[in-house]
């Protein structure tokens, strides 16, 4: 492993640094990849696009070590793959920058390049001096501006993206695969990072390049491909490749009946006086931050609010319900301002929230269905002393059962032990149990059966129909079919809009991944 | 950590500064947070009673802190992998029982095999080691919660304790097996020797050791350091197992110094030594903290205990002033930010 000789740019390596032969891998009954060849050459940038479950995560983790292929061979350096037992020779070889940070806070930036790995004599004793001087020779070898000494928990976003890099560079592998370095990043930081990739290029380290964003493999690519449900669709240089070949590839020929447009909704009632409004909002927000977005909601209305993770489009959801706090801007409920921090108060004016995250925030899973459909309207069901009236809960719940069709043994039945797909018409039933005004809905159906979809999106759509406002936020396309309207998100602005249903597949998928809208 | 600020442009060739002093000096200042309390409290007993200040009183302090310093530094070691371990303080009292049970006569409460007293100091070391394994294997590898897995062995282990000797105490122990806790070198109690060497070897070995470094990053962040290729489980294992041997020799220095083991020793123990870890800056969170930190808290609870003894308030009310002491001193490193969670 002690490969620090050939640290600096420009050592000559074999030309493949990374490579897939025909590689197949399937988890049960799922092809997750299907006979896939890829190679990276050294001193190249390789883009990697497809959408969510195209089979990227997969195919890193074969080039990482992490999972062995069923079929086919992975090559490193030219070489046949070491053993996933022996991290080590991966390590050196490979190193994939997640969007996760893997930096340790509390040790310094010195100490994280050098993790598990000696640097004094004897393999065992620690040198500091050492250490910090061949970390700082390293930062200033390949153009890195962190300062060695300085705890790692104190770093941006980007230095412990520069920390990471660092590190695989340090122990030697000249194969990198970034995956979605930009999502957290603001603009002069991903101009940054792209200055380093470049500079990596030119010494002789090959990047796997993996973006939502196209125009970003456009900039800093040499070739790309394409994965679509586990097949590789495309592969080219970018300069061969049209932008509208590279959506095409990316969506595939859907059936024919949706190839191009998504169902379009019936607008039966003209949409009422404003619910929700959004002025200038601007929040901060490691999940994506919000850059300047107004919007507003009417009565009657569904506004599909559309972007990437990490366009900050759920962080407007959690705003308007008041779990984060806004840097600037307003948002109005019924006219009245929302207070940040007030949860409570803001679904007390009549908004019914679906999180994201239904583990998270969704329900309390050892309280039955009953008590979880009603957790929202306690105060609304509190007797005298206090005391629930259980009667009119078990009702109103019921109601919430039959509405959307969920499966249960008994409405005493624990939500854990539900489906997935149950869980969250629990979860949306709890927002609609207190007749809302607004909804504020994000990612309704991620994880659920087809059924269950349809369920959730029909009573999304009958509460549209009877006049509540509801902000949907989801990139599932599906869902959009109960919209009347979309905003598109990126990089935590709005760049474009649809305000006349059906929906253009192509045009939203270009928009959504920041390209211009190719007609 | 400020998400918005923006890096320095990234500069060319410009020659990174050497490590700056001041953070140094800094890193030293939040360890050394509690000097100023320690001079207060030097002060206050002082003042308290002139006798505070003579050198046997001094020893005797430090004697009492080195039995208390010994599990201190074995609970700052498994904190620091961000694991923690209660039955430390059920070693403390069962392994140093178990050696002298064996080793004592029966007229002084032994079982009556009066074995050789080199075989009871192996005996207590190897309980301890036994019972570290055994915790580690079960916490790590089986995933027990550590609270809870912890308090029932500390539960059971005194319970043993408690058991064997239906409540009498072990005396009249062999010289070989009271020397730690009851001799001395150049004045100085043979115990606060092995204690402070302890400190320094386990300050030593966590700045400069693979396999310490290892620790505070599996304290910091367990999956990066798994992905970094750290046996990240052999290495939690290996540090309870060290913590309780440590453990066992602590409790050897109690016995050797009342030159018997009682069927309480140990029994309330730990309390103090998570309030000398916390105190002293080592977090509960795991990857932060270091050895001085630990040593000044033992040293604030020893002379606070002191204080309180040579002072005129009743023994009922000792704990309760001490715990309102350590309320204070964790006030005070939270101002200072040596606790941040």
């Amino acid at each position: 492993m002690q490969r620090h000789s050939s640290t600096g740019p420009g050592s000559s390596l074999p030309v493949l640094v990374g490579e897939a032969e025909q590689v197949s891998k399937s988890f049960g009954e799922t092809a997750a990849l299907v006979d896939v060849s890829l190679n990276v050459r050294a001193g190249e940038c390789h883009g990697l696009v497809g959408r969510n479950g195209a089979g990227k995560s997969t195919l890193v983790s074969l080039l990482t070590g992490l999972t062995r292929p069923d079929h086919g061979a992975i090559r490193l350096e030219g070489e046949p793959a070491p053993g996933l037992a022996d991290r080590g020779a991966w390590l050196a070889r490979v190193a994939c920058v997640y969007q996760r940070s893997m930096v340790v806070p509390p040790l310094t930036v010195a100490e994280n390049v050098f993790l598990n790995r000696p640097t004094g004599r004897g393999g065992q004793a620690v040198n500091w001096r050492r250490m910090r001087a061949e970390a700082r020779e390293l930062m200033l070898e390949w153009g890195f501006d962190v300062d060695v000494d300085q705890e790692a928990g104190r770093l941006t976003v980007e230095q412990r993206q520069i920390v990471e890099i660092a590190r695989a560079l340090s122990i030697g592998a000249r194969f990198l695969i970034l995956d979605e370095p930009t999502a957290a990043l603001e603009k002069a930081a991903v101009e940054r990072l792209f200055e380093r990739v470049r500079r990596m290029r030119e010494g002789g380290v090959g990047v796997l390049y993996i973006s939502h964003h196209l125009e970003e493999i456009y900039e800093i690519c040499d070739r790309v491909s394409v994965l679509r449900d586990g097949e590789l669709v495309l592969s080219g240089d970018v300069s061969s490749v049209s932008q509208a070949n590279l959506v095409a590839a990316m969506v595939g020929s859907a059936p024919p009946r949706r190839a191009t447009e998504i169902e379009a909704v019936k607008l039966r009632v003209e949409p009422g006086e404003t619910r929700l409004a959004v002025d200038h909002l601007v929040v901060f927000s490691r999940a994506g931050s919000v850059a300047d977005v107004s919007l507003s909601v009417r009565a009657g209305e569904c506004v599909g609010l559309v972007g990437l993770d990490g366009s900050g489009s759920a962080t407007v959801a959690d705003a308007v319900v008041g779990l984060m706090k806004p840097r600037s801007g307003a948002i109005a409920i019924n006219g009245k301002p929302v207070r940040a921090g007030k949860v409570d108060s803001t679904l007390r004016r009549g908004v019914g929230y679906v999180p994201q995250d239904r583990h998270a925030r969704g329900f309390a899973p050892q309280l039955g269905v009953a008590e979880n459909l009603t957790l929202a309207l306690l105060d609304r069901l509190a007797r005298r002393l206090g005391l629930v009236a259980f009667a009119e809960r078990d009702a109103i719940a019921e109601r919430q059962v039959e509405k959307l069709q969920i499966v249960a043994r008994s409405l005493q039945q624990p939500v854990s032990s539900l489906s997935g797909g149950n869980q969250q018409k629990v979860v949306v039933g709890r927002a609609l149990a207190p007749d809302p005004t607004a909804l504020v809905v994000v990612n309704p159906t991620v994880g659920v059966d087809v059924a269950s979809k349809e369920a959730l999106l029909d009573a999304l759509g009958r509460a549209r129909d009877q006049g509540v406002a509801v902000l949907l936020v989801s990139d599932d396309f599906e869902d959009l079919r109960v919209c009347t309207r979309l905003v598109v998100m990126v990089r935590g602005r709005i760049a474009a809009e649809f305000d006349r249903p059906p929906w253009d597949r192509q045009q939203l998928i270009a928009a959504v991944e920041g390209l211009e809208v190719a007609v | 950590m400020a998400e918005g600020a923006v890096e320095r442009p990234a500069a060319g060739a410009r020659p990174t500064p050497r490590r700056d002093p001041r953070l140094v000096v800094l890193n030293w200042f939040r360890e050394l947070t509690l000097v100023p309390v320690i001079i207060v409290l030097l002060i206050a007993g002082a003042v308290v009673n002139p006798v505070f200040f003579t050198p046997s009183n001094l020893i005797n302090v430090a004697e009492g802190g080195a039995a208390l310093g010994m599990v201190v530094v074995a609970e700052s070691l498994i904190l620091l992998t961000g694991k923690f371990d209660i039955s430390l303080q059920g070693t403390f009292g069962l392994a140093a029982l178990l050696g002298a049970w064996l080793i004592a006569p029966k007229a002084s409460e032994g079982l009556g095999t009066e074995w050789n007293p080199w075989i009871g100091l192996v005996i207590v070391l190897l309980v301890g080691l036994a019972v570290g394994t055994f915790n580690g294997f079960l916490v790590i590898k089986a995933n027990f919660n550590a609270f809870i897995f912890t308090l029932a062995m500390s539960i059971l282990l005194t319970g043993l304790q408690l058991g064997w000797l239906g409540g009498q105490t072990v005396y009249n122990l062999p010289e070989a097996y009271i020397y730690i806790g009851a001799e001395s070198w150049v004045g100085v109690p043979v115990s606060v020797w092995i204690t402070v060497a302890t400190f320094v070897v386990a300050a030593l070995f966590l700045r400069y050791h693979r396999a310490g470094r290892a620790m505070y990053a599996i304290g910091g962040n367990l999956e990066a350091a798994r992905a970094a290729g750290i046996q990240v489980d052999r290495i939690r294992i290996g540090v309870f197992m060290v913590a309780s041997i440590l453990a066992a020799v602590g409790g050897l220095m109690q016995a050797g110094r009342v030159t018997a083991v009682t069927a309480g020793q140990g029994s309330n123990l730990i309390f103090g030594v998570f309030a000398a870890a916390v105190i002293g800056g080592i977090s509960l969170d795991g990857g932060r903290g270091r050895m001085v930190g630990a040593l000044t808290g033992v040293i604030l609870l020893s002379l606070v205990t002191n204080i309180l003894t040579l002072s005129n308030i009743s023994s009922t009310w000792i704990d309760a002033v001490d715990g309102a002491i350590i309320l204070i001193a964790l006030g005070l490193a939270k101002l200072i930010g040596t606790e941040r969670s």
